[in-house]
C-alpha cells in the first residue's frame, strides 16, 4: 500500500555485478506464497460489517483495502484460515482449492 | 448490511512489511513485526540477530521490510543497535529510532549480557523480544523462555520441561530504565499505542511481544491470535508497562480470569499434562498474577 514496488527476483550474472557491501536491492513480492495454501477464504461481502478485523489481524499483509471493502490478495494468502476464525460476522469460508 | 457504513480502522494504514515473506502459516512473530513497525513508522532501523526474523526477511538481496536491516550474531542484537544508533548520533540523526528485534532465545538466554550492557548504559534504542517460547527457526530446542511442562524436541515428552519460565521482565525492571512494557498480537491497538509511547521516550526501552508459534506449539495456525487473547485473559501474559522502574501499569484489568487449562489445552505441546500438573501450573500462573497486581498497586 505504501508505494509501487516490483516484483522481481534479482539475480546477478557475474560476482562483478554484486554490490560491494551486502544490501537489499528489491522486496520479496516476487515470491509468490500463494501457492503454499490448500484452503483458500472467500468473504461474503453481503454480510461483511466492515469492521477491518480480517486486515488487522493478516500476518501476510495480503488483505488489502480497496474502495473501503476487505479484498484478499490471493497472489500471497497463505491460507492460514485467521481472518475466518476472527471474523465476529462469520463471512469469510475457508474454501478447498482448486487444482 | 449496512453497505453505507464507513470502514474505520483502529490502527495506521501505511504498510511496511510486504507480502511474500517466507514465515509459516499463521506466524505470530511476523504479525509482530507488521504492528510494530505500523507504530514506529518509516524512520527506523531494525538490527535482527539470528532468530526466526533473520530467515522470514528473505534471502540477499531481497528483503520484505521498507525499512533498512541489519542482520547481526546472534548474542549482539542490542550492542549492535548500540552502534547504529552511536553512528547516527555522529552524523547528527536524532530522529531515527533504533529497534532491535530478537527472538526470546537471543534475549533470555543468549543476547542477554549485550541487552544488560546497552540498558545500563541506557543507550537509546528500542529492543524488542518477540516470544515464541522456544528456538523455532533451529527446530523448537528449549530455551529459557520455554514455559513448565512444555514439550520441545530437546524436551521430549517423558523429561517436558520442569523449571519455570524466566522473568525478564523483572531483570529489565532491577536496571530500572525508562521504559518497559509487554504487547500481544491479539491486541493491536495496544500494541501500536506502546511502540508509538516508545519511540516518544529516550533511552533504552524494551518491549516484550508474546507471539504464537503455530509450527513449535502444535496448534492451528487459524488459532494464533486466539492462543494470544486467551494468554492474556487467563493471565499467563498480563499486559503492562513500567515506566522508570518504578511506576507500573496494567493495561488490560481482567476481571475474570480463564482457567489455564483452557489455554494449553489447544496446543499440542502441553497434550500430555495430567490434571494435576495443570493445576500446578495454574497455582503458578495465579502467583503471579498476584504478585503484578501488588506491583500495580491493585
Amino acid at each position: 500500500m505504501s508505494k509501487k514496488k516490483e516484483a522481481k527476483k534479482i539475480v546477478f550474472e557475474s560476482e562483478k555485478e554484486m554490490p560491494a557491501v551486502p544490501m537489499s536491492l528489491g522486496s520479496m513480492l516476487y515470491n509468490k506464497t500463494g501457492a503454499w495454501r490448500n484452503i483458500k477464504p472467500v468473504i461474503d461481502l453481503s454480510r461483511c460489517i466492515k469492521c477491518g478485523i480480517c486486515w488487522k489481524f493478516c500476518p501476510d499483509a495480503s488483505i488489502d483495502i480497496v474502495d473501503d471493502w476487505p479484498q484478499i490478495n490471493y497472489v500471497y494468502c497463505k491460507g492460514c484460515g485467521l481472518c475466518a476464525e476472527e471474523c465476529p460476522q462469520k463471512c469469510i469460508a475457508m474454501v478447498e482449492e482448486e487444482k | 448490511m449496512s453497505k453505507e457504513r464507513k470502514m474505520t480502522l483502529t490502527i495506521p494504514r501505511e504498510e511496511y512489511m510486504s507480502p511474500g515473506h517466507l514465515a509459516c502459516q499463521g506466524c505470530g512473530a511476523s504479525l509482530a513485526m507488521r504492528l510494530a513497525l505500523k507504530g514506529l513508522g518509516q524512520k527506523t532501523i531494525v538490527c535482527i540477530p539470528a532468530c526466526c526474523w533473520a530467515v522470514i526477511d528473505g534471502p540477499f538481496p531481497h528483503s520484505s521490510l521498507d525499512i533498512p536491516i541489519y542482520h547481526c550474531a546472534f548474542e549482539t542484537a542490542a550492542s549492535s543497535a548500540s552502534g547504529v544508533r552511536a553512528g547516527l548520533d555522529m552524523v547528527g540523526d536524532t530522529e531515527t529510532t533504533v529497534l532491535a528485534w530478537a527472538g526470546d532465545g537471543g534475549t533470555f538466554d543468549i543476547g542477554l549480557q549485550a541487552l544488560s550492557g546497552a540498558a545500563e548504559r541506557n543507550d537509546d534504542i528500542i529492543y524488542t523480544c518477540y516470544d515464541n517460547e522456544a528456538y523455532m527457526n533451529t527446530g523448537i530446542q528449549r530455551s529459557s523462555a520455554t514455559p513448565i511442562g512444555a514439550w520441545t524436541t530437546t524436551t521430549p515428552v517423558k523429561h517436558y520441561k520442569k523449571e519455570r519460565k524466566k522473568d525478564i521482565i523483572g531483570i529489565m525492571a532491577a536496571h530500572g530504565i525508562p521504559y518497559i512494557a509487554t504487547a500481544s498480537v491479539a491486541y493491536p491497538e495496544d500494541m501500536v499505542k506502546k511502540f508509538k509511547k516508545a519511540r516518544e521516550i529516550k533511552g533504552t526501552r524494551f518491549i516484550h511481544v508474546f507471539a504464537p508459534c503455530p509450527a513449535g506449539w502444535k496448534s492451528r495456525p487459524e488459532d494464533t491470535v486466539k492462543l494470544a487473547r486467551l494468554a492474556v485473559q487467563t493471565g499467563y501474559f498480563p499486559l503492562y508497562e513500567i515506566e522508570d522502574g518504578e511506576k507500573w501499569t496494567l493495561n488490560l484489568k481482567v476481571k475474570e480470569r480463564k482457567p489455564i487449562a483452557e489455554y494449553l489445552k489447544l496446543q499440542g505441546r502441553f497434550r500430555h499434562l495430567k490434571e494435576e500438573e495443570i493445576a500446578l501450573i495454574q497455582q503458578e500462573v495465579d502467583a503471579r498474577w498476584a504478585r503484578i497486581l501488588k506491583h500495580c498497586g491493585l
